[in-house]
């Protein structure tokens, strides 16, 4: 009789509790509610199969949010992923000063999104605000609403994200950076290739395990982070910066109608998976793991 | 065996003792929403009312903000672990009465007094906490919103400073004084700032109100977005930056309008009472508190939190949640949280105090809440509130930025809204 190794299960048992707890179960009970109406006072949840799916995409709000969702992910993921390497490359020369530069671009990181948020409420407001100060003062430009033109206020708080996001990114690269043997960069001085040729051909391929990890953390981070949201625009001016995780709030915490909240839970998960496949696919074949 | 007896005793002595106190607790959730000590305050009244109840305890827990309070309480109910009470928005009242989670306070007032003392509150106040004829929460901290002009810069604009506008024609004569360019013609100081960022309703509600016109029936399941008074009332706020050049283009934050104000970059603001403390201490030059100027009459919508009763506690708790609430609100009271807070006294009875008297007669702008209630109107509630109180935001927010007229944005915000309260005919 073959005895079931028992030791294996053990070990993985405690993350297996965890991540069922709070990640499995959550998702199988918001499937589970998709398919009812949200109980209200005396009127207990009934079974309404598809029609919550059926609701939600017949909502205007929603087409305009999942637009906002992709241009957001669209423009932080790349714009975050550049500038972190071009600031790890950048810190990991040798310059005066560089332990005050590495700390002025990975400030924006300890601070909490709420704090950054407030930090550049003020930065965007027109007329006293430091943008529009700087803008006007040294150039005599007419003051601009940043966060309150529909036009604007996206990529407002897209670079707030930007912002944020792009210093701790940075810390990877470096680490990254540090890996690399530095034979190569010699043997490649030595064979005459200029520095471009050597980031091109050496050091982007041989950090490409860290671009991957970023870029899927830049991609969660795209769903997930909204708080800044919250303080700037609260979704507005009509739902120019309203994104699917903050839509999926205010259905669920303000107008408590969880049932459709939980539908759209179901599709961010569905938007999330097949993201995550597609890279991991595409990029998987391009990485190279030592 | 030692051990066992030892606890039975330790037992018995504990339920004797808490039978001997027998008090009874009421778990009372508050939120935070102007500045200043609000949670010591709340705790010092919990306080002074235990030590004269001594069979009833209050247990003051700070919540968060009002969007925190209401998601925590609910939160609670569904999980079993209710509070008492809780200071919630007073537009939230449709939806607690939609979830059945509270008290008609009514039932709670058995004895003619407190009967009588249900009414004792500015009808304007209690507005917005009556459903089918019952009164289900009592004004507590409410607002208003008010306009503050800077004494200076009419003064300099050649205007009497002392006198602030009190038409819609007469604030954008004024405001169009109020107007200051640089050289490269940029706007430098604007006449007149009315918010329009996260919830334009409430301060549009200002101008609907002034223009004679509703936007909800009492029953709270029929609106008006698109009646010609509230399509006027959104053709004069567009028609304030587009037309008049005497508000700033776009959506206005609604955060940095005090900031504003101080900056000298807005002559005048429409924002709440809420505000008057942080105006008085922080406005480097002489200001003025005026009512919100009237078109075809004077009026504005009221505002903030009202108390609330759980029916998912006991009947002795809710007894004992309605006495803390008589108390807090009592005219003694009231008067004194409206000093320490800003907020508007919420019953005529607390004005006739001796304490409120002195602080009128002290610091005159107070008044000025007082003297608007008289013409203020409900805020916006209706069934399913916030996601009819969004569908007008948009509607508003998209007539600004000229995505659409106002017009047409209303009578879509209409057919929304109408759609959404279907199910509460």
């Amino acid at each position: 009789m073959r005895r079931i190794p028992l030791i294996p299960y053990l070990l993985i048992l405690p993350g297996l509790v965890f991540l069922a707890a709070f990640t499995h179960f959550p998702a199988l009970l918001a499937f589970w509610q998709s398919l009812h109406s949200t109980p209200r006072g005396r009127r207990p949840a009934t079974w309404t199969g598809a029609d919550n799916y059926a609701a939600m995409l017949a909502d205007p709000v929603l087409m305009k949010v999942l637009w906002n969702s992709a241009i957001y992910a669209a423009a932080t993921i790349p714009a975050s992923i550049v500038l972190a390497f071009v600031m790890a490359l950048w810190v990991n020369g040798r310059m005066p000063g560089r332990a005050f530069v590495r700390l002025a671009y990975f400030t924006p990181t300890i601070l909490p999104m709420v704090a950054a948020a407030n930090i550049w409420l003020f930065f965007y407001t027109p007329g006293f605000g430091l943008l529009d100060q700087v803008l006007s003062g040294l150039f005599g430009l007419p003051s601009t609403n940043w966060l309150g033109s529909d036009r604007s206020a996206l990529w407002a708080v897209i670079v707030v994200a930007v912002w944020k996001e792009a210093g701790f990114f940075m810390i990877f690269y470096l680490a990254g950076f540090q890996a690399v043997p530095p034979a190569l960069a010699e043997a490649a001085r030595i064979e005459g290739c200029g520095r471009w040729t050597y980031v091109r051909r050496v050091l982007i391929p041989l950090v490409a395990p860290t671009t991957l990890f970023i870029a899927v953390n830049a991609l969660i981070n795209a769903f997930r982070v909204v708080d800044h949201i919250f303080i700037m625009t609260l979704g507005g001016p009509n739902n120019a910066t309203n994104l699917l995780l903050f839509h999926i709030w205010e259905t669920g915490f303000k107008y408590w109608d969880t049932a459709q909240a939980s539908t759209l839970t179901i599709l961010l998960l569905v938007i999330l998976a097949a993201v995550a496949a597609v890279q991991f696919r595409l990029l998987e074949r391009r990485t190279y793991y030592r | 065996m030692n051990f066992t007896r030892f606890t039975l005793a330790g037992a018995l002595a504990l339920g004797l003792a808490q039978g001997a106190l027998a008090q009874t607790e009421v778990v009372f959730n508050f939120p935070v929403a102007v500045g200043g000590p609000i949670t010591a305050i709340i705790d010092e009244y919990a306080a002074t009312f235990n030590a004269a109840n001594p069979d009833i305890k209050v247990v003051p827990v700070y919540t968060g903000s009002y969007q925190d309070t209401i998601a925590r309480t609910l939160t609670q109910i569904r999980g079993g672990d209710s509070p008492a009470m809780a200071v919630l928005l007073s537009v939230d009242t449709f939806t607690l009465y939609d979830e059945d989670v509270l008290v008609a306070l009514d039932d709670l007032a058995t004895t003619e007094a407190d009967k009588a003392f249900l009414t004792d509150f500015f009808p304007a106040f209690l507005a917005n906490g009556q459903v089918g004829g019952k009164v289900w929460s009592l004004p507590f901290q409410r607002s208003t919103p008010v306009l503050y002009w800077n004494k200076a810069a009419f003064a300099e604009a050649g205007l009497d400073p002392e006198v602030p506008p009190t038409t819609w024609a007469e604030m954008v004569e004024m405001g169009k004084a109020l107007v200051q360019r640089d050289a490269s013609g940029n706007v430098t100081r604007w006449g007149v700032r009315i918010p329009t960022s996260g919830f334009p309703y409430w301060l549009f509600q200002g101008l609907t109100t002034a223009n004679d016109s509703f936007l909800m029936n009492a029953d709270g399941n029929e609106v008006y977005f698109d009646s010609p008074g509230v399509v006027e009332a959104a053709e004069f706020l567009v028609a304030l930056s587009a037309e008049h050049g005497v508000m700033a283009p776009g959506i206005i934050e609604w955060g940095a309008t005090p900031q504003a104000f101080f900056e000298g970059e807005s002559a005048m603001i429409w924002t709440t009472t809420g505000n008057l403390t942080n105006i008085r201490s922080n406005a480097p030059f002489d200001f003025g508190v005026a009512m919100l100027p009237a078109n075809k009459r004077p009026g504005a919508p009221t505002g903030g939190g009202n108390l609330f009763i759980f029916n998912t506690v006991p009947d002795d708790v809710q007894k004992a949640a309605f006495e803390f609430a008589k108390w807090l609100t009592s005219p003694e009271m009231a008067a004194d949280w409206s000093i320490r807070t800003g907020y508007v006294a919420v019953s005529p009875a607390a004005w006739e105090t001796e304490a409120m008297k002195a602080y009128a007669a002290e610091f005159p702008p107070a008044t000025v809440a007082r003297d608007q209630l008289e013409y203020a109107t409900a805020e916006l509630s209706t069934h399913e509130n916030q996601r009819v109180t969004r569908v007008l935001n948009d509607a508003l927010q998209a007539a600004i930025l000229g995505q659409k007229t106002p017009a047409q944005a209303l009578a879509e915000a209409q057919a929304e809204a109408t759609r959404i309260l279907a199910a509460y005919r």
